[in-house]
């Protein structure tokens, strides 16, 4: 243990290139996975929330029960996807750090999407009566929403960033964690892992913990100055 | 479907900018005993540096190294099970096999011995006295070169491994790193390639049993995927790799690449 | 008709009813302009969903409700509804109510004027910049009452508006009320806070579970109630509902 935290100092003390480079292809993809994830998952979560349709709570389950999706699973569709044998095979997207976005966004989506739908309808039960009488249609009632419950939906894109940072089974799947090219944090880990170098795959964790943890403390401090500013 | 494609396009383009900054590249499949080995580490730069190509191996196990590479999604295979490899050409997979580099297996084994096999040099012999303790032994069970070779060597030993195996007989369905960590926590024997075992780093109470058996024998090949059954094969560059690894230079570099002073890999391309 | 006033409203035979329940049990009645009109009774007769259906937040199980305009979409509202907990955005007391403007439609440049004139006439425009969610329960209440008040509907609902707040707030709130009855606003409240009533209305409608009971100007309602229960409630011994 003591020799994985020496480990993981002289490393990050080194600025060491090759670790550089992991850490910041870690944080390239699976922020740009949540950037993906919450374009598209905060509207619709809004949508699912203020809208009335048949089907509307088949869809919440479903969507809640996309949270759990098994990351191994996201990466093997995806690769079949992606494959040259597969329908998207002609983009060229395998083993790159595209395709590993694309199966973290389809991983966290679903996440982004329910965390938000759960506080949007909340707000919603507070605000709808209010809005209504002033005469908001939907659509403007949703995106007033979305604005009034940013600090709840803070949290769950941090959610989101947290799944995808820690995640493996698909960006090894779909990135084949080539060196210098799609190697991240975690797929580091594991391959050093596999390798007996038990010492640095947990130096190794142990800094992916301290940037998320950083990451989330950041987030968090936000929300608490923007709270007591805003009520 | 066309908004989908442009959508993936664009979130891709923008993610992979820095690799689409390397406009030269194949994609190896390889298997986890040669890039865990380091050799990939030491031989791809110098091939590199002379070609400007880079080579990004993606490394599996032998037998989902040649799946990935009948799927179209390699340009070169570097493997090692010739079996597995000539069935993978007769299939029109690939162009032309070629010879480039072996090494040895070797059986692994805990200090204490319970099966009484170190210092042997007969490995079916080895296998025989393994199967008569009982004792513990961890198998990849992953279709790679490494597992393919282990169940020869049962057959060869006159055991019916599928069949004949009991409780000590461990199916990890692993790759070689993680099934010597396996065995190193158990305490058990293992076939392992020497090039892995050297590199490894967690041993616990392993060490070599027996070595050095004319049938430990490891054959690595290398082929070009067949640009005719999947077009968007990069044959010039693949065969680029494939010439240099088996030409003398390469050939050179690969018996250069030492660990701990022990060369790993001995070239015998013809 | 012609000037689009949407005055008077009428109800006819209105019913309406939820979980099994009748709440509103066959109300008829007509809105006019010109005197302020209370909406009296006690907790459970049926006042909130009342005021709910007359706003247009609520349609009626049977019965029709029909106002003597239609209501034009993309035209600022007419009615405007203050309820007994006001909600606000997380954003300044002046984005709420530029907020309500910009719902209505008025275009970017006049919103400012009219939300500045709105909080002048609350009392609000020193609090402006405050983020309205973390301002007092009273002067929360004024903010929805300058938010209802920015767009110079016709009719105003409130709905209990002081039931939430302190003697001071409230008297703060009633002067608001009283000065918006001056300037022309059609007041429509429901409470069931006798002194509040006669304070501030002009005529009382009274219900009693769910019907319209007795309905009279505001000084002969309280010397000479028509009704037995509006009798029992005046003196405080209406059983509650």
């Amino acid at each position: 243990m003591s020799e994985a935290l020496s480990t993981a100092l002289e490393l990050l003390v080194r600025f060491d290139p090759k670790l550089v480079e992991i850490v910041s292809l870690s944080l390239g993809v699976s922020l740009s996975a949540v950037a993906v994830a919450t374009l598209l998952g905060l509207p619709m979560g809004a949508a699912i929330a203020v809208g009335r349709f048949p089907g509307r709570q088949t869809v919440i389950v479903m969507l809640n029960a996309l949270m759990g999706l098994p990351p191994v699973v996201v990466g093997l569709l995806v690769y079949l996807l992606l494959s040259r044998a597969g329908p998207l095979g002609s983009l060229g997207l395998l083993f790159t750090p595209g395709a590993m976005v694309i199966a973290q966004s389809i991983l966290i989506l679903p996440i982004v999407a329910a965390l938000s739908r759960q506080a949007i309808e909340d707000a919603w039960r507070e605000y709808e009566e209010q809005l209504r009488s002033l005469g908001a249609k939907r659509t403007s009632a949703a995106l007033t929403l979305l604005w009034d419950t940013r600090f709840s939906l803070l949290t769950a894109v941090l959610a989101g960033f947290g799944r995808a940072a820690a995640e493996v089974g698909a960006v090894m799947i779909v990135g084949g964690n080539i060196d210098g090219v799609t190697r991240v944090m975690t797929t580091s880990i594991a391959l050093e892992t596999s390798k007996g170098d038990l010492p640095l795959a947990l130096g190794l964790g142990f800094i992916l913990i301290t940037i998320v943890l950083a990451l989330n403390a950041a987030a968090y401090l936000t929300k608490e100055l923007a709270q007591r500013r805003y009520g | 479907m066309d908004m989908i494609r442009r959508l993936l396009l664009s979130v891709a383009l923008l993610a992979a900018l820095p690799a689409l900054a390397q406009e030269k590249f194949i994609v190896v499949a390889s298997t986890t005993s040669t890039e865990q080995s380091g050799l990939f580490g030491y031989l791809l730069p110098v091939f590199q540096k002379k070609t400007g190509i880079q080579v990004r191996v993606v490394a599996l196990g032998t037998g989902q190294a040649l799946d990935l590479a009948r799927r179209g999604d390699a340009d070169v295979v570097f493997v090692h099970a010739r079996s597995a490899e000539e069935k993978f050409l007769a299939e029109g997979h690939g162009v032309q096999r070629f010879d480039v580099m072996y090494n040895d297996f070797v059986l692994i084994g805990p200090k204490s011995d319970p099966a009484k096999v170190s210092g042997g040099k007969d490995i079916l012999e080895g296998l025989r006295k393994i199967k008569a303790a009982s004792a513990p032994f961890v198998s990849r069970g992953d279709k790679s070169g490494t597992h393919i070779a282990e169940l020869d060597l049962w057959k060869l030993a006159g055991i019916d491994i599928a069949t004949e195996k009991g409780p000590w007989y461990r199916d990890t369905g692993q790759g070689m790193g993680p099934a010597l960590n396996t065995a190193a926590a158990m305490n058990a024997y293992i076939l392992s390639d020497r090039g892995t075992w050297i590199s490894f780093k967690n041993r616990g109470e392993l060490v070599i049993a027996v070595e050095g058996d004319k049938r430990l024998f490891n054959q690595y090949g290398v082929m070009l995927v067949n640009p005719a059954k999947h077009p968007n094969v990069k044959k010039d560059l693949g065969q680029a790799f494939v010439d240099w690894v088996i030409s003398p230079e390469g050939q050179k570099t690969i018996a250069e690449y030492k660990i701990g002073g022990e060369q790993l890999f001995f070239p015998n391309a013809k | 008709m012609s000037n689009g006033a949407i005055l008077p409203l009428r109800l006819a035979d209105v019913s309406f009813a939820a979980g099994g329940r009748t709440i509103i049990d066959g109300v008829s009645l007509e809105i006019e302009t010109g005197p302020s009109t209370i909406i009296l009774g006690a907790n459970g007769a049926g006042k909130s969903v009342l005021m709910r259906l007359m706003h247009g937040l609520l349609s009626p199980t049977s019965g029709r409700i029909y106002w003597s305009a239609p209501e034009r979409p993309g035209t600022p509202r007419k009615q405007a509804m203050v309820f007994q907990r006001p909600v606000m955005l997380r954003r300044s007391a002046y984005s709420n109510v530029a907020y309500a403007l910009k719902i209505a439609g008025i275009p970017e440049p006049q919103r400012g004027a009219l939300a500045h004139e709105a909080l002048e006439s609350v009392g609000l425009m020193h609090l402006a910049q405050r983020a309205a969610r973390i301002l007092s329960g009273g002067e929360q209440q004024r903010l929805a009452l300058a938010r209802a008040w920015a767009l110079h509907p016709e009719v105003l609902f409130l709905d209990e508006p002081t039931a939430s707040l302190d003697p001071s707030a409230t008297r703060e709130i009633e002067a608001v009320i009283r000065a918006f009855d001056s300037s022309g606003t059609k007041i429509v409240m429901a409470t069931h806070n006798l002194g509040q009533a006669r304070r501030l209305g002009d005529e009382i409608l009274f219900l009693n579970q769910g019907r319209l009971v007795e309905r009279a100007p505001v000084e002969q309602f309280f010397a000479k109630p028509q009704t037995a229960q509006a009798a029992a409630f005046i003196k405080g011994e209406l059983p509650w509902t």
